[in-house]
């Protein structure tokens, strides 16, 4: 059984990178977020066949002094909350092309 | 034998705002001139026209108030409803249909969603702002009702061109941002002048306990400008475009926040 947990970027959305933050817009509800700079890598790195867990140590941990466990719980929770809206898609199997559907795969 | 005819004459006049000529037609000679008499000096010199749209006046007393703007993208025509009107428009044979009660508030809102539609396809918008010329450039005041639009409009210097007090029209030539004048009034109940000027600076309106102004950058800025850009179409596509515009705006035009109280020294600040 597979426990890794793989996020891609929605295609209905738009998006912005304005220096250290990232702007983007679901194209569904017009509903509009920012990440912060940490968020930011999550997003850039959700190309749908990195697991989660692999992206928070390459890109979070290695930059960042935080504990793997806290960061992973963090980008977890930032997974969800995106997810649920539809502009991030999560998979516990590799996402090979960004979807298209709005729905989120839990 | 010779038929019979009946002959149904038809008026007509062509509104030019942003340098886009729209033909207005119908068969009521005295709300044509309702219409010229609501949008004089943008009604067009020229009888070209970009687009033409078919006005039918429904019986007074048909409409319903409380109905909010819709619009929607449906075989290849934009369909805008609202309690007082129902219209549809085919960008691709330029040509659309207007059914509404005898209220020229009712073609000024169809009017700002046609223009909304065709600015997002050139990287522009209309904003909730009030705006006005000097010294050359342009100036944006921005914000929800009540956050100034109208106040900032009666606080003019006599050297400043007001543009509109309610709708600022925005859109991106040659490397820059302009604003251009609408008929599309608020509280003032004027319509501003005709004239056009690159952007100067864009600011997001706070009443305060003295002048003030500060820059805002970013990710906020952007927030700022899409919290009061019209905003009809749920469109995905729109969405995009709308959003899109947003950015390169903030990218090239300075976003401030403006703090004033309300009296005309804060336009010492806006030079």
């Amino acid at each position: 059984m597979n426990d890794k947990r793989y996020i891609a970027r929605s295609t209905a959305i738009a998006a912005r990178v304005l220096g250290d933050e990232t702007m983007i817009m679901s194209a569904a509800n017009s509903t509009l977020f920012t990440l912060d700079e940490v968020a930011t890598l999550i997003w850039e790195s959700a190309d749908g066949v990195t697991p989660i867990e692999e992206i928070v140590a390459h890109k979070i941990c290695s930059q960042y002094e935080i504990a793997p466990d806290v960061a992973l719980k963090d980008a977890e929770a930032f997974v969800d909350e995106l997810s649920q809206h539809g502009v991030l898609l999560a998979s516990d199997q590799p996402i090979a092309e960004p979807l298209k559907s709005l729905k989120a795969v839990r | 034998m010779p038929g019979l005819t009946a002959n149904m004459q038809v008026s007509d006049v062509v509104v030019e705002i942003g340098g886009l000529p729209i033909r207005l037609r119908c068969d009521d000679p005295a709300f044509v001139s309702q219409i010229q008499e609501r949008y004089a000096g943008y009604v067009a010199s020229s009888n070209e026209a970009n687009f033409v749209f078919d006005i039918e006046l429904a019986p007074a007393g048909t409409a319903s108030g409380d109905e909010d703007v819709r619009v929607t993208w449906d075989s290849g025509r934009w369909l805008m409803r609202r309690g007082d009107f129902r219209a549809e428009w085919n960008p691709s044979t330029a040509r659309g249909r207007i059914e509404q009660t005898v209220n020229p508030y009712s073609l000024d809102c169809v009017l700002r969603i046609v223009h909304t539609l065709l600015l997002a396809r050139k990287g522009g918008f209309l904003l909730h702002a009030s705006s006005a010329i000097r010294n050359g450039r342009a100036f944006l005041f921005s914000g929800v009702s009540g956050a100034g639009k109208t106040t900032m409009a009666r606080l003019a210097p006599a050297d400043a061109a007001m543009l509109t007090d309610e709708i600022s029209y925005v859109i991106p030539r040659e490397g820059a941002y302009f604003a251009v004048g609408t008929p599309f009034y608020g509280e003032l109940a004027r319509a501003g002048e005709n004239l056009r000027a690159p952007i100067e600076a864009l600011y997001l309106l706070a009443k305060g306990p003295e002048n003030k102004i500060e820059p805002i950058a970013g990710a906020e800025a952007v927030r700022g400008l899409l919290g009061n850009i019209l905003f009809f179409a749920r469109d995905p596509d729109f969405v995009r475009m709308v959003f899109d515009a947003a950015c390169d705006f903030v990218g090239r035009v300075p976003v401030r926040q403006l703090t004033f109280v309300p009296d005309s020294s804060v336009w010492e600040l806006i030079v």
